[in-house]
């Protein structure tokens, strides 16, 4: 009897182990960001890059900073949603666009639409470094004082909105 | 006569190919890539989770491996440079995570294992032994030995 249950026993951990490892994400890396003041920068705008935008320039606003690229095949799937998101106006976004060529991204506006309140211009991608971004597209949720509550990697869905960034949004808010 | 010319010229330019491949390493300071190559053997890249920040070829740990560089130039010290990327990316980055309370699994973990393996290994073994315990001859095994062994085995047996 003994000889049939341990190695059923083991087999069933076994199992358990494997299950609960298909439902994790190995790919979205816990930011250690999260609760701490958004790195700073200044970087050129995209639409105009004689003028500059700041980090300092969202202050008092709770805000989502996303970063995208026209090379980004996943950023096409967020966009749309980011367009919908622009329209209800419920928090301002703002891309920060990473290791992109400007002539490029400004047409990938221009045909898809801009969801951004601002776009500014993270040419060899080191205000990307600051913010440990690893993967295009992440959103990140800053609040009034400029801290970083949330991050998003991967493309922002509507789920993932309606679920944990709208109510942290209105938390953030009030 | 021209054949020789083309062999001279194409060893030439062999030469030259061969030089030319060489020379971006020397190039650079060898010292601090060296020193670049070990800091970044012993971080993890992002990208391909399973590769260093040595061997990968992704965009972004070819700008780690940038950012890397200049803060050697800069005099950053190793640890200073492994905080950096920590600060930003976490202890993932690290392929030798300090101990902490979210890493005490994964350190001591293997040894558990080791030690439930070596318990359940003894515990078989003793059961064995007691299985196997010596067990005193009979007369009739006896006489049924020394039947088989022959007689000069049963003179010397007193």
């Amino acid at each position: 009897m003994n000889r049939f249950v341990i190695p059923l026993l083991v087999f069933v951990v076994l199992v358990g182990f494997l299950f609960v490892g298909l439902r994790l994400h190995p790919r979205e890396v816990p930011s250690p960001l999260i609760d701490k003041p958004a790195p700073a920068f200044q970087l050129s705008q995209l639409q105009a890059p004689e003028k500059s935008f700041g980090l300092a320039d969202m202050k008092g606003k709770v805000w989502l900073l996303n970063v995208w690229a026209s090379w980004c095949v996943s950023c096409r799937d967020e966009h749309p949603f980011l367009m919908e998101l622009a329209k209800e106006g419920t928090v301002p976004i703002v891309g920060l666009n990473y290791k992109d060529q400007q002539q490029d991204a400004v047409q990938w506006l221009a045909r898809f639409g801009n969801p951004y309140q601002q776009s500014v211009v993270d040419a060899d991608g080191r205000t990307g470094i600051n913010f440990g971004v690893y993967g295009v597209p992440e959103t990140f949720l800053i609040d009034r004082d400029g801290v970083i509550r949330y991050k998003q990697i991967g493309p922002l869905t509507r789920e993932a909105w309606q679920q944990t960034l709208l109510p942290l949004v209105k938390k953030l808010s009030a | 006569m021209i054949r020789r010319a083309l062999l001279a010229l194409l060893i030439a330019l062999s030469g030259a190919v061969a030089v030319a491949r060489e020379a971006p390493p020397a190039a650079e300071d060898p010292a601090l890539e060296a020193r670049l190559h070990a800091l970044s053997t012993e971080l993890r890249c992002l990208v391909c989770q399973n590769e260093t920040l040595a061997e990968s070829r992704a965009p972004l740990a070819n700008d780690l491996r940038r950012e890397i560089r200049d803060m050697m130039r800069a005099g950053k010290s190793d640890r200073e440079i492994t905080q950096f990327l920590v600060s930003r990316y976490g202890d993932f980055v690290l392929y030798r995570p300090p101990v902490k309370s979210t890493t005490v699994a994964l350190w001591v973990g293997p040894f558990v294992l080791l030690g439930l393996g070596v318990a359940g290994w003894f515990v078989v073994l003793r059961r064995r032994a007691r299985r196997i315990a010596v067990q005193p001859l009979t007369a009739e095994d006896r006489g049924l030995a020394q039947a088989l062994l022959g007689s000069d085995t049963a003179r010397k047996t007193p």
